[in-house]
């Protein structure tokens, strides 16, 4: 027998989602879900952002990782709440793996909530986490053909950072490229030129933040 | 590699609706996935395979068709469905521009259909 099914294959993931949506909107909580290469930057941001925003925001971080908790004992010596996920091999974090890392959160002392995924610009963009925007970062090093290489990415994303950008005159990256693909099926997407070691761009990445938070407290 | 996590949600729908339907043995499933998704359908019907090794899946067809990417042009919101194989080379045929597009089809990923006894 033909059975019509038409069923969305990642509805399973999609429900959970929807609840941890529900559920961090109740509490006012923004969440953003930092996607990127291994090695692009994004524990260095949030040690950066968690460190300078420290006084403003209560802030905790949820880290994907295949092993260690390397990142969750770098993010938490700056004094925010941080919990490691070790995903043994796996290449993505999903909505479960969330919902039972909140286990370790009181959602009401929680202003803005970071979810580290996995080093990976493919398998993370798949798998809907609850959070409020996607943030895609880009290291300099990486190569200016990374938006074109891997579109979904930046299609899905509601900012870009590009980091390390001190990098750039002792590395071949055209940065109006880069930001030419990421932005072709993603016009309004805003592009963050950052530096943690120069601290270029930081503020302007924050500025995002704060309008991002005062926009979900609405 | 996320098509292993993809075949099991996929299973777990196939068997759902198998035992909604009385049926014991599948003989043929369709997915369909649009261009711009990160699916790759090897990858995905090897997951398929390994993953229903000695169960009543076993065997089944794995048809995966992929969608086409349309769009809405940046500039003069002509719909058009971009020619050739680079991905990101998409001129609009009306204006020629080639920025800020807005996604209409490309990124499904749902089971269409399957066929069990």
């Amino acid at each position: 027998m033909e059975i019509p099914v038409v069923r969305n294959i990642l509805e399973a993931n999609e429900k959970i989602a929807v609840n941890l949506k529900d559920l961090f909107a109740k509490h006012g909580i923004l969440v953003l879900n930092l996607i990127s290469s291994p090695g692009a930057g994004k524990t260095s941001i949030l040690e950066r952002t968690l460190t300078d925003l420290k006084d403003e925001f209560n802030m905790a971080v949820i880290e994907g990782d295949c092993q260690t908790d390397n990142d969750a004992r770098r993010v938490a010596a700056t004094g925010a709440k941080a919990v490691q996920i070790n995903t043994d091999g796996g290449c993505h974090l999903d909505s479960n793996m969330i919902t039972a890392a909140l286990a370790n959160f009181d959602l009401d002392a929680i202003d803005i909530l970071f979810i580290e995924n996995v080093g990976n610009l493919v398998c993370p963009v798949e798998f809907d986490c609850g959070e409020d925007f996607k943030v895609a970062l880009l290291s300099v090093p990486e190569g200016d053909d990374k938006p074109e290489k891997y579109p979904a990415l930046f299609e899905k994303s509601s900012a870009m950072i590009l980091n390390k950008c001190d990098l750039l005159p002792y590395v071949q990256f055209d940065v109006e490229r880069a930001k030419r693909f990421a932005t072709q099926l993603n016009k309004e997407m805003p592009v963050f030129q950052t530096s943690c070691t120069t601290s270029e761009g930081l503020d302007e990445w924050y500025g995002w933040l704060r309008d991002a938070h005062a926009a979900k407290q609405k | 590699m996320h098509e292993m996590a993809i075949a099991a949600s996929l299973i777990d729908i196939v068997k759902e609706e198998m035992a909604k339907h009385g049926a014991s043995k599948l003989l043929m499933v369709r997915v369909c996935y649009g261009k711009l998704t990160n699916v790759v359908p090897d990858a995905l019907a090897f997951a398929f395979e390994v993953q229903t090794k000695e169960t009543p899946l076993d065997g089944a067809d794995l048809e995966l068709k992929e969608l086409p990417i349309t769009v809405t042009c940046g500039e003069c919101s002509t719909e058009f469905t971009p020619e050739g194989t680079d991905l990101f080379y998409m001129p609009c045929p009306s204006c020629e521009n080639l920025l800020g597009h807005a996604v209409l089809t490309g990124k499904e990923l749902y089971l269409d259909h399957l066929e069990a006894e």
